[in-house]
């Protein structure tokens, strides 16, 4: 399925998946009881490929392995599909889980332009729709669904937290470097908001073509000209990881400060402790964090060696676990005829895991959980792999994320 | 201050030198792409996993080996230079009688082949390449503060490509590929063994690709989609300079790098578009581009 990486055509797409029903077909005997199918569909080989991609495969297998699907008698099988960041693939994509491969949750989702796309077709078909990779806070606004769910983090709380921090240590000047697309453009007007709302203002902001920029001096070196004391950078994954590079080579970093407004531990990997140290960032999830998201690093990373898990995986993971329990409390016959029950379930139950401890779900479709405003370690504080973050401040659920009146999500009202 | 279109100066002039840098991936890229496509009439689809593989033979060097930067330059691109020699003697040296198609086809296959490994192998984050410490830093120009890293980008660029050029145009070995490309039965009855003389000029290509990726290593994160994003633009480069146009590539290639800076000041949103609007453009005009010589 990786050759069919810069096709475009929806035909070759829809083969592209064919292998991954094979397996399904082949086996008859454990077709008999009712099976559950959850589909993560993410990007496998593209840009944000290691702050999702099979890293979050695992993690929802995990998920089936720790409720202990088998030993409750339950039938359920976790497939995968390569987005490629297009909108229209995924949506062919979804179509063929949804109408022919009997599909029953659409998990994980990243960038927001696929996520928001997914949005009508999970609730024409009455699917549950559990979105832990997109980041767009329309998701659970105004294009929000009472299929959906929107798991761990999203622009709103990540505008709060982090760029609260900085407007609080006096930068009240921002310019803004965006990839030109759903989530940059979201990120840019929450963050934008906030920072007015603050007293601060905004001097200018360069949006740039998404995907495919990998230059971005220009940029900066406008940004520099602006004299604003903040670059707030709405990007994300590998876009992150050069930008904040490339500030570094021009100086940007001593004369203003930078704004990471979505940065994943992976991309802390990525640009290395020596540019990265000192830089401020949110997740809702650090694998040191306790002795829950210890416990839980320590079983899937066997099984993702290289790719120490985010706040995205361990969503995946929570994500398919609270929902393994709704369907036992419920019934799989119950759960697979009606996705809007499901979620209505969902949203009744309290959640509680190791990676996010305790939480509920909004009935807009928000998975209330704390943020945590990390600090990236220096070279000289790290002790060994991937000890990356210092925990700084920690916005308790009730305050990290946007309230429901402002949100104006459509079905709420009605 | 001096009002440029509605733009201070000293921004303009900062973005039309960070044109040129970007300009002399473009030229180093476009070069290797004309070299083959002239000697071999071969459309190199692998020229942009090549150029990655350069960056990563670099990261390699360092990593596992403790070579640094410099000897990287010359090591990188002879490994990487090694490895397109194999490919041309066993895959892609069949296809020279066919149409050009399949060998745009064949290398576009392989581009995707070694992109998956090293995705396979190295994920896809990215992984950090420094800068060699007696490269650090950074000059205050008045306009604009150029990190000194960039400035020997532009510099290296420049003596490779125009070092390329003189090697086929001015010296007896340029002359002799030329003639071979013209008329390889010909060439081949005065002695010259062309089908290795073109298996060198595919390694040499190669090499330049490789080259160019290990002056990338530093300022972007060494990654296997580093190429992908490079190849579309390079090629609507050589199409603009005029295919198998040497000195057509080089100039295109700086030029629309500055063509490229200039959009990202007045309409960001475009920079990504803007070469192939040119592209569009120059083919309606002239459709043997800039510097190509009539069929």
């Amino acid at each position: 399925m990786f050759l069919t990486r810069r096709s475009a055509l929806k035909t070759v797409a829809a083969a592209t998946t064919l292998p991954l029903v094979g397996p399904a077909l082949v086996r008859p005997a454990r077709a008999q009881a009712p099976s559950i199918k959850i589909g993560v569909l993410n990007d496998l080989s593209g840009p944000y490929a290691n702050t999702g991609g099979t890293t979050s495969v695992v993690c929802a297998k995990q998920a089936l392995e720790d409720f202990g699907v088998a030993t409750k008698g339950m039938n359920v099988e976790v497939i995968s599909a390569d987005h490629q960041n297009k909108p229209d693939l995924a949506v062919s994509i979804t179509r063929q889980w949804f109408d022919r491969d009997g599909v029953d949750v659409l998990m994980d989702v990243p960038t927001s332009s696929v996520a928001l796309a997914l949005q009508s077709v999970a609730r024409e078909k009455n699917k549950v729709y559990l979105n832990v990779g997109a980041a767009s806070s329309a998701l659970t606004g105004e294009q929000c669904s009472p299929n959906f769910i929107s798991w761990c983090y999203d622009t709103y709380m990540l505008s709060k937290s982090t760029g609260g921090a900085m407007v609080k240590a006096g930068g009240d000047s921002w310019y803004f470097l965006t990839a030109d697309y759903a989530f940059g453009k979201q990120l840019q007007d929450d963050t934008s908001k906030l920072v007015k709302a603050a007293g601060g203002k905004v001097l200018g902001s360069a949006p740039y073509p998404f995907p495919g920029t990998t230059d971005f001096s220009s940029f900066l070196v406008q940004a520099q000209s602006s004299g604003a004391k903040v670059l707030g950078l709405c990007n994300a994954g590998g876009d992150t990881v050069n930008s904040i590079k490339q500030a570094h080579e021009f100086g940007l970093n001593a004369s203003m400060k930078i704004a990471a407004l979505l940065m994943f531990i992976n991309d802390v990997h990525a640009l290395g402790l020596e540019t990265a140290g000192g830089l401020s960032l949110t997740e809702s999830f650090y694998w040191d964090l306790n002795e829950g998201t210890r416990a839980f690093t320590k079983r899937v990373l066997p099984k993702t060696p290289n790719n120490y898990p985010n706040m995205i995986h361990a969503g995946c993971y929570s994500a398919t676990l609270h929902y393994l329990k709704t369907v036992a409390d419920m019934g799989v016959a119950e759960a697979k005829k009606d996705g809007v029950a499901t979620i209505n379930r969902m949203k009744a139950m309290p959640v509680e895991d190791e990676c996010f401890g305790k939480s509920k779900i909004r009935e807009d479709g928000r998975n209330m959980v704390a943020a945590y405003l990390f600090e990236v370690k220096t070279a000289a504080e790290s002790k060994g792999p991937w000890d990356y973050y210092k925990l700084k401040v920690t916005t308790p659920a009730d305050e990290a994320w946007r309230p429901l009146a402002d949100g104006h999500c459509p079905f709420i009202k009605a | 201050m001096i009002m440029i279109f509605g733009i201070p100066g000293p921004l303009l002039f900062g973005q039309l030198l960070l044109g040129l840098i970007n300009g002399a991936f473009y030229a180093m890229l476009s070069l290797g792409l004309a070299v083959i496509f002239g000697m071999l009439n071969i459309i190199n689809f692998a020229h942009g996993s090549l150029f990655m593989m350069g960056a990563f033979a670099a990261w390699m060097l360092l990593n596992y080996v403790g070579i640094g930067y410099f000897p990287a330059l010359i090591l990188a691109p002879l490994l990487v230079g090694i490895f397109g020699i194999v490919l041309e003697k066993t895959i892609i040296s069949r296809l020279y009688k066919l149409d050009h198609l399949y060998g745009l086809l064949l290398t576009f296959g392989l581009a995707l082949v070694i992109e998956g490994l090293f995705r396979n192998g190295y994920g896809s984050s990215g992984l950090p390449y420094r800068i060699p410490d007696i490269l650090q830093g950074a000059v205050n120009l008045g306009f604009m503060y150029m990190p000194i890293y960039r400035g020997w980008v532009v510099v290296a660029a420049l003596v490779v490509c125009i070092s390329t050029w003189a090697i086929i145009e001015k010296t007896s070995l340029g002359a002799t590929l030329r003639a071979a490309t013209e008329n390889a039965p010909l060439v081949q009855a005065f002695g010259v063994n062309v089908p290795r003389l073109i298996t060198l000029t595919y390694g040499g290509g190669v090499a330049l690709a490789a080259f160019a990726g290990v002056l990338a290593a530093p300022i972007y994160s060494v990654n296997p989609n580093m190429g992908t994003n490079f190849i579309n633009t390079v090629f609507a480069v050589v199409v603009i300079g005029g295919m198998g146009s040497i000195m057509g590539s080089i100039l295109t290639g700086f030029g629309l790098g500055v063509v490229e800076g200039l959009t990202k000041v007045f309409y960001p949103q475009a920079s990504a578009t803007v070469v192939f609007v040119v592209m569009v453009i120059v083919l309606l005009v002239r459709p043997r581009g800039l510097f190509g010589k009539a069929a």
